[in-house]
């Protein structure tokens, strides 16, 4: 029998030399004339120990890593000998990191053969889609409503009256729309699902046209995922040789399609609207709301428009019933949040977890701080819109409320980690910068004032009129803030006011040299 | 390596009829005229126009609005280099300023001798093994001076 052995194929695992590892096993096996099996993964999302790889074993995986290719033999060895190996890991499902996570939507992701329908039906794939299809659309959305799921993009609107709106609109044709647009800095999450288990995102969305009477969908992935694109078209292939999409899918009425539309480098289309734009050929300009895409969405027609994560979300609730998932949570967030710990940090990755747990406890606890060794200073929160948090607020939970209480968001559920080295004028500039080049251009705020801020956080960062032009960047934030059409404009205020608010001192000449001017 | 190649009109006839039928298909369609010439060439724009039945204005505008969409040819090589927050948390300022100065160009610039093309990229989703890079489509996680270094001489090769 042969040894069967699994090593990631996550664009995460490739970029710190996965490929070159499986290829190094295949020939050194071939040279022993060991036999052995390379199943290539999602990843398990433990970043830090990447190259993995994981044996098959009776008492179930065993796991090796970081492997490089020089110890391959040396891994061969212990494993044709079953002898102790420095990198080894023991069971894969024991390793803490693992452990303490509650994986509702990345069960099965760096467990399954993402290009197999098979290993994803073998591991309760489509149990969800046959439960919804016996269900029926209303039963549907009373489940998908009372597990309380909102958006996971970052709007966090709830997801159920979202569906239920499309539902009840009159049109010859509806769309359902993934946005896999994951352009904030520091989120893999989506890019994960859609690599590692693809099937995921094809159910959940096969389970909205069913519910609210679509058969069409388009998955809008950005174009630095070119992995992700080519798991998905993989997948969509898969599915419709095997009767999951196409028509009357799983033996049932009902018909879906699915295809894959690639975008072109602007940030701005992970907004929905602007998104919806992209996907009809044209530039990507915010439209004003309402209608909502609900009503008035994809070539005017009304569109399901969902987060990859929350397409993912969706088949657990089908399989295991609303409450399942509603039970896990906090508050008004209910179920898990995949959370992507990145930056300066030692223990990076994937950790899906209840909401409820505090940001103290996610990056020192979790992820262990800096990887660079020094101080934590600073963690910004939601991607680049999303707010710097000093030390003084790792006492806030993760939750949608809680962040939004204290100025923040917990967007897209990224947190990147700063070290004292910081400077956070920088990160302000930077902030204004970024949404000076990705602004569509269509609202004032938006357009102008990034410009203007880039202006005036550099006069601070030269020392000109310091106290007055901090003034006026507040003003001015508070001018994009309430004056903006979109989240782009109207979020990028956050991260500035932020770092104004919690790290003054680097604005600000210290008292001392103050006294020495006067 | 990127291959290019000069306008060709009927094979860039030919692409755009393969796609043309599509809903939406102004992205679509400059994605494959980019992948088949290296770049989206000015003629083929008209084109474009004529068989989505839209202006050129139209199909101009869809052409620069996104960073993607290349207006003449790039290097042999292209490096991109992440320059979103999590790199630079994990450091990637100073990568981005050694691969300039190693290069000689600043980014979203060729090289001289057209052999490399240095690109500032926004986010490769490799944030918990950051830095990151692509050469030519292939990633690098974890970068720092040596790999850097590494991938810079490969680029200028």
């Amino acid at each position: 029998m042969s040894m069967r052995l699994y090593v990631s194929r996550d664009a995460g695992a490739v970029a710190v030399g996965a490929d070159e590892v499986a290829l190094a096993l295949e020939q050194a096996a071939a040279k022993r004339g060991l036999a052995i099996e390379i199943v290539r993964t999602g990843s398990r999302g433990m970043y830090w120990l990447e190259p993995l790889v994981e044996v098959a074993t009776p008492q179930g995986r065993i796991a090796f890593g970081p492997v490089t290719e020089t110890d391959v033999p040396s891994l061969l060895d212990a494993l044709a000998s079953n002898t102790p190996h420095l990198l080894r890991l023991g069971a894969t499902d024991e390793i803490p990191w693992l452990k303490r996570q509650t994986r509702l939507t990345f069960a099965r992701c760096g467990v399954i053969d993402p290009r197999s329908l098979d290993d994803y039906r073998a591991h309760g794939g489509y149990k969800g889609f046959e439960r919804a299809l016996s269900l029926g659309p209303d039963a549907i959305l009373n489940e998908v409503t009372a597990s309380g799921l909102r958006g996971r993009g970052g709007a966090g609107f709830p997801t159920g009256i979202k569906w239920k709106t499309v539902a009840q609109a009159k049109a010859d044709r509806k769309f359902i729309v993934c946005n896999a647009d994951e352009g904030d800095s520091g989120t893999f999450a989506d890019r994960m699902i859609m690599e590692g288990d693809p099937f995921l995102v094809i159910e959940g969305m096969t389970i909205a046209g069913l519910t609210v009477g679509a058969t069409k969908g388009y998955i809008y992935i950005r174009s630095e995922y070119p992995h992700a694109v080519e798991a998905m078209n993989a997948a969509i292939a898969a599915a419709r040789r095997g009767g999951y999409l196409g028509d009357k899918i799983g033996g049932s009425t009902y018909s879906f399609e699915l295809e894959v539309r690639v975008g072109a480098g602007a940030y701005v289309c992970g907004e929905e609207t602007s998104l919806l734009e992209s996907l009809e050929g044209r530039r990507g300009i915010v439209r004003a709301k309402p209608p909502l895409p609900a009503h008035h969405g994809l070539f005017g027609k009304p569109t399901v428009i969902n987060n990859v994560l929350s397409f993912a979300a969706i088949p657990f609730i089908l399989a295991e019933g609303a409450k399942a998932y509603a039970d896990f949570g906090m508050g008004r967030s209910r179920g898990t949040m995949p959370i992507q710990l990145a930056g300066n940090i030692r223990y990076g990755g994937l950790f899906e977890t209840a909401f409820g747990v505090t940001l103290g406890e996610l990056v020192d606890d979790i992820g262990g701080g800096t990887f660079t060794g020094r101080p934590v200073r600073a963690v910004q929160v939601g991607g680049p819109l999303g707010a710097y948090f000093p030390r003084a607020l790792f006492d806030t939970q993760f939750d949608y409320e809680a962040f939004a209480a204290r100025d923040g968001l917990i967007g897209h559920g990224g947190i990147v980690v700063f070290d004292d080295s910081v400077d956070m004028r920088r990160q302000a500039r930077f902030a204004m910068e970024f949404c000076a080049v990705e602004s569509c251009g269509k609202c004032t705020p938006c357009r102008i004032g990034s410009t203007r801020g880039v202006e005036t956080i550099e006069k601070i960062i030269n020392g000109e009129r310091v106290h007055e032009n901090l003034a006026l960047v507040e003003d001015l934030c508070n001018t994009m803030k309430f004056g903006s059409l979109c989240a782009l404009g109207g979020f990028t205020p956050y991260p500035v006011l932020s770092a104004l608010k919690h790290f003054r001192e680097d604005f600000v000449p210290a008292p001392t040299t103050l006294q020495a001017a006067e | 390596m990127t291959a290019v190649y000069d306008w060709d009109e009927t094979r860039g006839a030919e692409i755009i009829a393969e796609h043309a039928g599509q809903e939406g298909a102004t992205l679509v369609i400059l994605h494959a005229l980019q992948e088949a010439f290296g770049y989206v060439p000015e003629a083929a724009i008209p084109t474009v126009a004529k068989a989505l039945n839209l202006s050129r204005a139209e199909v101009h505008g869809v052409f620069t609005f996104y960073h993607d969409f290349r207006h003449k040819p790039a290097g042999r090589h292209v490096l991109k280099l992440c320059r979103a927050e999590a790199c630079q948390a994990a450091g990637g300022d100073a990568l981005a300023a050694r691969a300039e100065a190693k290069l000689g160009v600043s980014l979203g610039n060729t090289t001289a001798d057209d052999r490399v093309t240095l690109e500032p990229i926004y986010c490769l989703g490799l944030c918990a093994t950051a830095p990151s890079a692509m050469l030519d489509g292939r990633l690098i996680g974890r970068l720092d001076e040596k790999r850097l270094d590494a991938l810079v001489a490969e680029a200028q090769r």
